[in-house]
């Protein structure tokens, strides 16, 4: 920031163990920069939230991983008994893997929730394109880290979703059946594959999530966080350097989201201890018998977080085509800062068209993981769809209709009420 | 003094440094690129799962006419079918309703690209796995099924994604699977003897 102060010495009280650190760690500059001494609008909302609370998820995760990792036994034949010893052996087993296995629903909840407040607040546009794509490519690692840690339970359902997803892979031309092999080091979903994706799980994705979360954390730093007024605060800055709009994140919004994560953690608890399986979208029935490569379970859908992916897949009759546009459902969030061409950031100051479109998206993204529970025929078929087609054109028309949109003036500074 | 050891500017040869920068950087990379190749292998089938990838045999006097044995190969299932003479005369007839007829596209040694999709049209082979996503094909032999349709000629009906299947494996339009089930390698070792998993008798074991 051009504006701020000059750097100073640290004042620093001579001896002491604090003055001793303070020498040779720059604490205070790292407080300071990313706490008390980072603006952020004081005009934040309830949609404000999901970000610190993904990272609260995201501990959450790692400490109930690694605590299920010292019960767990990783292979084909020990999986599924140690997951039932985790269950009804290990004391307290049960509410660490349930955390673990509510923790990944709520993860996703909340990762949701903070991208659609990205396109509601145009949070994706410049200067935020990185931010925007670093975020990505940490959703990207989730649905992996989702997707491995399915298929440990080592329950039948984990192997069959492993079979579906990986033969995936199999519609890329040529060398699509080597690609499967060489996934499932095996000639089927084995041994080999779980041992695998239980390193991926536990090792490799995660280091690969803390990195990227981590430079989503320095790119926020460097932007600075937008508003739901989608002003640049930093364009209006006081006589003390620091922006008009602005409060420190700490202790203003660091106790504003210790109020979160307690709403969310009663969440989390009522799921553990009510509803762990959430009537079977948190955890499937077919996953409570153990893996049976002889014995498709009836009726095969994923967990409700990949639903909509999985109604799009199924809605073409095509295998190659349709395995191309879910992948292209997924990555084409990537490509959102060049497609909306709106002068405006945030959808307050949009018109019709644009709060049309990311409202009818809402509703095809509810309504495709709705379809994707529901077997593949008839009526759910055709829905699927039409709701896969507006899934789509919100994507593909955004150059268009986001530019003739007709805007409202964007005031000069946020909109904010005071209380009192 | 420091700086008599400084190069000044004028003193860099540019062009030697940015050859030797890219020279250093191209064998850094081939080096990376090469040490990544044994990483990469040891995701493929280990040597016990090749060895356990062995060829199987089975015994065709056990098979009444019109009964189906499911073999594992390869941890897959192998769906060995004796079919009847009504069940091959149900062949015919459909071919504008199926998406490969011909079995052009689809995966089979060459043995069984005819309509019976098979090396004796009495015994249909094939592994029993969906060409959409891997799923395991129900037997629906008899011909008309309720909920399959009157039209329906007999055949597999895969119960994930509602892909079907006539009795030479062949897949209906309208069915999410593109092409046919596939056909593994197998051969006669005798008149009574089925080996799934090589191409000619007595051979050691397809590549």
């Amino acid at each position: 920031m051009a504006a701020a102060a000059a750097p100073s010495e640290p004042e620093v009280k001579s001896g002491g163990v604090v003055a001793w650190i303070y020498k040779r760690f720059p604490v205070q500059e790292f407080v300071s920069d990313t706490l008390t001494g980072y603006y952020a609008p004081k005009n934040f909302n309830i949609w404000y939230f999901f970000g610190s609370l993904a990272l609260v998820v995201l501990v959450l995760q790692l400490a109930t991983g690694i605590f299920l990792t010292m019960f767990y036994k990783p292979g084909a034949a020990s999986a599924f008994d140690s997951v039932e010893f985790i269950m009804r052996e290990v004391q307290w087993g049960w509410l660490i893997r349930y955390l673990h296995s509510s923790g990944a629903s709520i993860f996703f909840i909340v990762v949701y929730l903070h991208m659609f407040r990205a396109m509601l607040y145009g949070s994706y546009k410049a200067p935020r394109e990185l931010l925007w794509l670093i975020g990505m490519v940490v959703y990207f690692a989730l649905i992996a880290e989702a997707f491995l840690g399915y298929v440990l339970p080592w329950g039948n359902m984990s192997f069959w979703g492993a079979q579906v997803i990986v033969n995936l892979f199999g519609t890329i031309p040529v060398i699509g059946p080597g690609v499967v092999e060489w996934i499932r080091g095996d000639y089927g979903i084995a041994d080999a594959t779980l041992m695998r994706f239980f390193a991926l799980h536990v090792a490799a994705v995660p280091l690969a999530l803390l990195l990227f979360v981590m430079l989503h954390l320095v790119a926020l730093r460097r932007t600075g966080s937008n508003n739901p007024d989608g002003i640049e605060i930093k364009a209006r800055v006081g006589a003390d350097g620091h922006p008009l709009d602005g409060i420190p994140f700490h202790p203003y919004y660091t106790v504003k989201d210790i109020v979160g994560v307690g709403v969310m953690l009663v969440v989390l608890a009522i799921v553990v201890f009510f509803a762990p399986s959430f009537g079977g979208l948190f955890l499937e029935g077919a996953n409570f018998e153990p893996a049976n490569p002889l014995s498709t379970p009836e009726h095969i859908a994923p967990v409700w977080y990949f639903t909509t992916y999985f109604a799009i897949l199924r809605a073409v009759p095509d295998q190659r085509l349709s395995a191309l546009l879910m992948f292209s459902a997924v990555a084409l969030f990537v490509f959102l800062p060049w497609l909306d061409r709106s002068p405006v950031k945030s959808m307050r100051y949009r018109g019709v068209l644009s709060r049309g479109a990311l409202g009818l998206f809402a509703v095809s993204f509810i309504a495709l993981g709705y379809l994707g529970l529901q077997p593949a025929e008839g009526l759910y078929v055709i829905l699927a769809r039409i709701f896969a087609a507006i899934y789509f054109a919100f994507f593909l028309l955004m150059p268009w209709y986001s530019r003739i949109d007709k805007v409202k003036p964007v005031p000069d500074r946020v909109t904010y009420h005071g209380h009192g | 003094m420091a700086s008599d050891v400084v190069i000044g500017d004028s003193e860099v040869d540019r062009s030697r440094r940015v050859f030797l920068t890219a020279a250093t950087a191209t064998t850094g990379a081939i080096g990376v690129a090469l040490a990544v190749v044994p990483f990469a292998a040891s995701w493929l089938p280990s040597e016990r799962a090749r060895a356990f990838g062995a060829p199987v045999a089975l015994d065709l006097s056990k098979l009444d006419r019109g009964q189906m044995v499911v073999v594992i190969w390869r941890k897959q299932p192998v769906y060995v079918v004796r079919r009847t003479p009504v069940m091959l005369a149900s062949l015919a007839g459909h071919d504008e309703r199926l998406k490969d007829a011909t079995s052009a596209n689809s995966d089979q040694p060459s043995y069984a690209k005819n309509t019976a999709r098979a090396r004796k049209p009495e015994y249909l082979v094939l592994i029993g796995v969906c060409t959409h996503l891997g799923c395991l094909p129900k037997e629906r032999f008899q011909a008309g099924l309720a909920d399959l349709g009157a039209d329906w000629p007999g055949g597999f009906f895969c119960p994930c994604h509602g892909s079907r299947f006539d009795l030479s494996g062949r897949v209906f339009a309208g069915s999410p699977a593109s092409v046919n089930l596939r056909v593994p390698p197998y051969a006669y070792e005798n008149a009574e003897t089925l080996v799934i998993g090589i191409d000619e008798p007595n051979q050691k074991g397809a590549a």
